[in-house]
């Protein structure tokens, strides 16, 4: 990953990472919420929803408008989906490492490893194919 | 390219990667059992990794760190949680401090890699259960679905859960 795509990842990981703010998630992707609304349906001070609310935005879960005195939020399904952009960074992470595992087993001077311990029952070893 | 299948599996929270080498089951062990080669082949040409600590046994730690472009360094470690060689090993991998300190809130994987003769090379198995609570998993069962309705309804099922 990108040291940017890894600062996302851990602000959305974050992000996620509390009952709360998942359930706040849930309503705003369903549909636009005031955060008054969303503050009424927990039992903890509007400040702190707002906060809530505050952190799903700075990971980019969330959008928020004014109307008049009222702050609306809205799910952005987009940036939920590009979580999955980030699995399929994570396969090619590991894609990676296979092909470098690949072209190491095929580079032709490799640094002598240990030789494996024979079995005292074990034939005796036959190099020729 | 030797990957020949990939699985993500949702229930279990966990992504397969099956690969086939073209060297026996011994040579592919020691790119893990050597931290020389282990290095070579664990960050990608960006960002190449260092092994600091190399002790591939049972309650035995790795630990490396990345070197970005502009000289960034990243840190990680393995707990060596269980060993057959040549054949298997698993560890839990995770993030941690450039003092190795691991990182209690980034996600730490479980991991499995297996290796098995195979015609007349070595089939690999890569398995890695990102479990972390439910930070990574809950993005990941998120990032599998198409649209909000079904986003919903993957949230939903991990609250009732």
């Amino acid at each position: 990953m990108t040291e940017h795509a890894e600062d996302r990842a851990d602000a959305m990981f974050h992000a996620l990472a509390d009952r709360t703010r998942r359930d706040i998630m849930r309503r705003v992707l369903a549909g636009e919420h005031s955060v008054s609304a969303l503050a009424a349906k927990y039992d903890m001070s509007f400040a702190a929803v707002q906060k809530h609310v505050a952190v799903l935005e700075r990971a980019g879960l969330l959008t928020k408008r004014r109307t008049g005195r009222e702050q609306l939020t809205s799910g952005d399904v987009n940036a939920v989906r590009s979580v999955a952009a980030m699995l399929g960074e994570l396969e090619q992470v590991w894609r990676g490492r296979i092909a470098r595992i690949d072209e190491l087993l095929a580079a032709p001077a490799t640094p002598p490893v240990a030789p494996p311990v024979a079995h005292p029952d074990a034939p005796p070893i036959h190099q020729e194919d | 390219m030797p990957v020949t299948d990939v699985q993500h599996d949702l229930d279990t929270r966990t992504l397969t990667i099956t690969a086939d080498f073209a060297a026996p089951v011994d040579r592919v062990w020691q790119v893990y059992a050597d931290p020389r080669q282990l290095e070579k082949v664990w960050g990608p040409p960006s960002h190449p990794a260092t092994v600091i600590d190399h002790d591939l046994s049972p309650g035995g730690r790795v630990t490396y760190f990345m070197t970005g472009p502009e000289g960034e360094k990243y840190a990680g470690y393995w707990n060596v949680t269980a060993v057959d060689a040549p054949t298997s090993f698993s560890f839990e991998d995770g993030f941690a401090d450039l003092d190795f300190n691991p990182n209690p809130d980034l996600p730490v994987s479980i991991n499995v890699y297996s290796f098995t003769a195979h015609e007349a090379g070595t089939r690999a198995v890569f398995t890695g259960t990102y479990d972390t609570a439910e930070a990574l998993q809950q993005v990941l069962d998120m990032g599998m679905v198409e649209g909000a309705s079904s986003a919903i309804a993957q949230i939903d099922d991990l609250l009732a859960a």
